[in-house]
């Protein structure tokens, strides 16, 4: 076979010759053919198995709504299931497959399904699959899910890289179709900034398939003549295969355009497909209308098609459907199939018109009747036709054209829940009143059908649109061309057929919608979930109308009153990557790195991700295998020595202004108007319902200068908490806000010989003896021979530490500086995992302890809370529930057994008694090993567990089956009294 | 003189620049940062110091190119400006003592990473990194925008193919990553 039913004419390319398989036999077809029509071309009509009863399928349209040709395209990584071959433009090399076959596609193992069908109908699977209980697990979900979804995944990563952009407009006109081209062209000729969008890769819509002329040029001609005047326009922005997806709030809408979807592989570096993001401040739906089956018996052959595929197939790809073809229709549109075919020299065996006042032809038959039946598995013989007389015909064809009628292409009026109307004299929905904001709606999308019509409202309506926004323009001129109404006699479905399809892609029959009804799933939305009517890859596209019109009948309703479902977003099925963009993999979300990251890596630092920060968690040396090895050595070290762990993650804040003082007064519930310039105060931050919200500690530079810190995951929280007690609590103050986070290197230096290593770094004219720098003092210092730092003498370990601050440019370097004088000190650099252990160790709470539920007395600061001044979260937390007796207070853990772990999570029991909720006495937030104590310990909360030092408790984890003998003892495991960290 | 020599953003010694046949982008290392928030009751002395630096103060949206000092609006009444480091590493101390009270300076070099990005295909590269309306924009239009999930600032200069995009100093390596990856997408 090759190429047999080509004709002449179509708007292909005959000078590029393009190879391809299906299903592993290769084929020829041309530039501008889709796989449809190169396939058809070829002779090819059977595409696919149908989803439930594995029928013999082909292809049923020429547009995106094809519920029947579904093929697997390309391979390996690249591969994509449920490709419809309707769209994909054909090129050198496609490589493509049937779906949802077992074995080859024309002896299907698993067609046996159709002699079934009496068990398979709708719903059948909640009425089944449920008796033996135990046979789910092993048997039927097995099947099902070998059964269910229609074709495969690789299982490989996408490797396309797909991107997202941002587009700005006067006007969207959405669909290039004779209707879209006139506004655009109106539009563009004005100076508005105007994008055509249409999701093929030849503008023209319907243009492109009919023989019509427009004054003296053919349909495509004139189409062709259009837009290359709009491409020629600088304001005039021009989309091919670009689809729009979705109307979303204040008038933007998603667009997926395809840069490489017709290449065979895309060009290195550039994206598969695009998600634009369209700002519009109008918007013109011109989107067409989507012909409507007729359901009859065995009505999905394959061969039998819609009547204007066919008429596209021949008149823009050049291809006859068949040699031999009989066209079934309600409406005069079926009939302007027929005649073009017949001018090609296809035979056209008959017209079926149920119609009694068809129009006649002396080209072919005209009959006045309705099919019946059909013969023909693998491809379509013959068509049964009861005439109006009631005697029957058989005429042998090779295709079938069905034309039902045109529903006019409203999906996008209702992504924000809009309902369509219905009109009589078109028999077909049209947008309803509630339009998304800023769109309206012309040609054939709302319900103007003749090629005169949809011009005029093209036109009409870029005029109208772009008068709302101040933009002047003028109408084009409408070139003459046909100017039919609609001739239409209602007709969804041939009474007395059993297996009649509705529903193609989801095998939905009208006894499916029948039973349905019997059922008592008469409202739409039921009918639609029951039977999963519309609820495949076409939403409907072909299938919607016929559902809802049989179910009107069967309930003796109307069909507007019957109502309809909602369309969603993606008007197409869409890839995942085009919504991922570029975040996927490494770049799923920014990393954050911190000065001394380079340095780190260097190191062979492990790291961990802290929200979008990389922090170095431990560093190992050589020999050390376990993490647990290098964590020890470093809190040892620290303890021992010195230490460096880069904290510029914390979060620093800035609060400068007159009024600084009494705005931190606000902010903790601890005092600091009275703190003294050049120190520093541990600050405890409470919500305004007088739990703990964060803590850090405030830094007096300056009379009007404090640098306040925070946890690093609690940075922007904060920063937004304190901006909006700021502007909107207390407006009159005067403070302003400014964030540092990233402005500064920050090291803590923490051990024994911190001191002795800063002297080598802090330039001589700052004295850091303990007399002159006490513990919580702050200064502004230089280092290294004059650079600017900010020195503060602050311990978050428990040992004499320093945090020291230079500008971020220069911390690379200065922790080099820290590792190089401090070598004489065995400096060590430790990670997070160090600094969880030494604070732990210490007793000082952090993110575990501010869980969201515990107060500043359960963290045993109630002192703290300032009884002398009004600041956010006082009043409430001295709430009854939050002071009553039993409160949780914090305590340290440790095992019996130095053996034993202790688990954060774990909850505490009494010694003896039930271990169940009814009995829970607090739970462990914090644990570690400490290697200076040579066991486990942990921190926790505990009912009164001020008053419970010295008992022994059971440490529970039920659903790990833990538990522990352990003692309540301090949380200030090392040094209690703080003489370490005043040295 | 102190004996610390500083990074680049990026991590280098010399600032990087990417050249696309297209569109190049410029690691600017080369500008001192320092935020400007008037404080209570000194807003039109402000304005006055704004205007002794600047020639004219940057309205909302807006951006103010002079020579040393440049600024931007960030806010009511706060705004960015910036100088050439070399000359003006301690910016925000020299404007300090223009201003003294009247003020809050802080030192924001550190914060920030910047890129220069100029081209024929800038226009389609912007639509591709981020929201701003590049097309409507016109010299000196200032936008806040997010730019791979990062808040950015995006200058347009007042020379037609060219902007400036300030993103946060930590993340330096993931924007340059979107900006790489999206200038070789349109080659």
């Amino acid at each position: 076979m090759n190429q047999v039913n080509r004709l002449k004419g179509g708007q292909i390319d005959r000078s590029v010759t393009h190879r391809f398989k299906f299903d592993g036999k290769t084929f020829e077809g041309h530039q501008g053919d889709t796989l449809a029509s190169a396939l058809l071309a070829n002779g090819v009509r059977l595409m696919g198995r149908s989803f439930k009863y594995h029928r013999p399928r082909g292809v049923l349209t020429a547009g995106s709504e094809e519920p029947n040709a579904l093929v697997e395209l390309r391979n390996g990584a690249r591969q994509e299931p449920n490709s419809r071959a309707t769209t994909i433009e054909l090129f050198d090399g496609l490589l493509a497959k049937s779906q949802n076959r077992l074995g080859p596609l024309k002896y299907d193992l698993l067609a046996i399904n159709d002699r079934f069908s009496n068990f398979l109908t709708a719903g059948f699977y909640y009425k089944t699959f449920m008796w033996p209980a135990a046979f789910w697990e092993k048997v039927y979900e097995p099947i099902i899910r070998r059964a269910a979804g229609l074709g495969s995944l690789s299982q490989l990563d996408d490797p396309d890289v797909y991107d997202k952009g941002f587009l700005y407009c006067d006007l969207l006109v959405i669909g290039a179709g004779p209707a879209g081209l006139a506004a655009a062209l109106t539009a563009g000729r004005s100076g508005a900034e105007v994008i055509l969008a249409d999701e093929d890769f030849r503008m023209g819509g319907r243009l492109n398939c009919e023989s019509l002329t427009l004054d003296d040029q053919s349909a495509p001609a004139w189409a062709d003549d259009v837009v290359a005047e709009l491409k020629s326009l600088p304001n005039v922005r021009v989309m091919h295969r670009t689809t729009i997806i979705g109307a979303f709030d204040h008038g933007i809408y998603g667009a997926v355009e395809r840069i490489s979807d017709h290449l065979i592989v895309p060009d290195l570096g550039k994206p598969r497909q695009i998600l634009w993001r369209i700002y519009t401040k109008r918007t013109i739906l011109a989107t067409g209308a989507i012909e409507r089956p007729i359901a009859f018996e065995n009505n999905d052959r394959p061969g039998i098609m819609l009547a204007s595929a066919i008429r596209t197939y021949a008149n823009r790809f050049a291809v006859a459907a068949n040699k031999k073809i009989v066209i079934f229709t309600n409406n005069d549109d079926g009939h302007r199939t027929a005649k073009d075919l017949h001018a090609m020299g296809v035979e056209v065996c008959g017209v079926i018109d149920v119609r009694a006042d068809a129009p006649r032809s002396l080209d072919y038959e005209v009959l006045h009747g309705q099919v019946v039946d059909t013969k023909g598995r693998l491809g379509l013989k013959q068509v049964k036709i009861r005439l109006e007389n009631g005697n029957i015909r058989s005429l042998d064809c090779g295709a079938l054209g069905v034309s039902g009628g045109w529903n006019p292409n409203v999906h996008l009026t209702c992504h924000q829940r809009g309902r369509p109307t219905w009109r009589d004299d078109i028999a077909a929905f049209v947008p309803g009143v509630d339009l998304p904001l800023g769109m309206s709606v012309a040609g054939a999308a709302s319900g103007i059908m003749s090629t005169t019509g949809a011009l005029q409202s093209g036109t009409d309506a870029a005029c109208a649109a772009l008068s709302v926004i101040g933009i002047k323009s003028r109408a084009i001129t409408i070139p003459q061309t046909e100017d039919a109404p609609v001739s239409i006699q209602p007709f969804w479905y041939v009474r007395g057929c059993r297996r009649a399809w509705i529903d193609l892609q989801n095998d939905v029959t009208v006894k499916d919608i029948q039973l349905s009804h019997q059922e008592g799933f008469r409202a739409v939305e039921h009918l639609k979930r029951y039977t999963t009517l519309g609820m495949a890859t076409d939403q409907g596209k072909t299938s919607n109308m016929g559902g809802l019109a049989i179910m009107a009948e069967l309930a003796g309703t109307s069909i507007p009153k019957a109502g309809t479902t909602i369309f969603r977003p993606p008007y197409t099925p869409t890839a995942i990557g085009v919504f991922a963009g570029r975040h996927r993999g490494q770049d799923f979300h920014p990393k954050r790195l911190t000065p001394s990251h380079k340095w780190a890596k260097e190191q062979g630092a492990a790291f961990v991700e802290v929200g979008n920060w990389m922090r170095a968690q431990w560093f190992p040396l050589a020999g050390e295998t376990k993490w647990r090895e290098s964590v020890d050595r470093e809190v040892l070290a620290v303890r021992t020595s010195v230490g460096v762990c880069d904290v510029t993650t914390l979060g620093k804040i800035d609060v400068q202004g007159a009024e600084a003082a009494e705005f931190l007064n606000k902010i903790y519930c601890n005092g600091f108007a009275k703190l003294a310039v050049g120190k520093c105060r541990y600050g405890l931050m409470l919500r305004e319902d007088g739990i703990a919200k964060d803590d850090g500690t405030a830094a007096r530079l300056a009379d009007d200068h404090f640098v306040v810190t925070t946890t690093t995951a609690n940075a922007l929280p904060v920063y937004r908490h304190m901006e909006f007690v700021r502007q909107c609590l207390f407006p009159d103050m005067d403070v302003q806000l400014i964030s540092t986070t990233e402005s500064w290197a920050q090291y803590a230096v923490a051990g024994p010989n911190s001191r002795a290593l800063l002297q080598k770094i802090i330039d001589p004219f700052t004295d850091l003896s303990n007399d002159a720098f006490p513990f919580m003092s702050c200064a502004n210092v230089t280092v290294c021979g004059g650079l600017r730092a900010r020195l503060f003498r602050i311990s978050f370990s428990g040992e004499l530490a320093y945090e020291l601050a230079v500008p971020t440019a220069y911390g690379d370097a200065l922790i080099r500086k820290i590792i190089a004088v401090g070598a004489e000190f065995n400096v060590t650099p430790y990670g997070t995992e160090a600094l969880g252990v030494l604070r732990i160790e210490k007793g000082h709470a952090a993110g575990n302890e501010l869980n969201g539920t515990t107060t500043a007395q359960n963290l045993g600061m109630g002192k703290l809370v300032s009884k002398t001044k009004d600041s956010i979260g006082s009043i409430l937390s001295e709430r009854a529930a939050l002071t009553a007796p039993g409160t949780l207070c914090q305590v340290g853990i440790k095992p019996l057994n130095p053996a034993d772990p202790v688990i954060a999570g774990a909850h505490l029991m009494n010694e003896k008694g039930p271990i169940d909720a009814a009995h829970d006495q607090g739970y462990v937030t914090s644990a570690c090993f400490s290697p200076n104590l040579g066991h486990a310990i942990a921190i926790g909360f505990l009912k009164d567990g001020d008053l419970r030092l010295g008992e022994k408790m059971r440490l529970v984890s039920p659903l790990t089956g833990i538990e522990t003998k352990i003692e309540i003892v301090s949380a200030h495991f090392i040094d209690p009294q703080g003489e370490r960290l005043r040295a | 003189m102190h004996s610390l020599k500083p990074v680049t953003a990026l991590g280098g010694i010399e600032p990087r620049t990417d050249v696309f046949h297209h569109l190049s982008i410029i690691e600017n290392d080369g500008l001192a940062l320092a935020s400007f928030a008037a404080r209570r009751g000194f807003e039109l002395e402000c304005q006055t110091v704004l205007k002794g630096l600047l020639g004219v103060v940057p309205s909302v949206g807006k951006a103010i190119f002079n020579d040393p000092i440049s600024g931007f609006w960030l806010g009511p009444d706060q705004w960015m400006l910036t100088a050439p480091r070399d000359s003006h590493e301690l910016l925000a101390d020299i404007v300090k003592n223009e201003c003294g009270a009247a003020a809050s300076m802080s030192e924001q070099t550190g914060a920030w990473v910047c890129f220069d990005v100029i081209g024929d295909a800038l226009l389609a590269f912007c639509e591709r990194i981020c929201s701003a309306p590049i097309r409507q924009m016109q010299g000196g239009d200032t936008r806040r925008t997010s730019i791979h999930h990062l808040n950015c600032i995006l200058i347009k200069q007042s020379a037609g193919d060219q902007i400036r995009i300030f993103g946060p100093r930590a993340s330096a390596d993931s924007l340059h990553h979107a900006l790489f990856t999206t200038a070789t997408a349109l080659a």
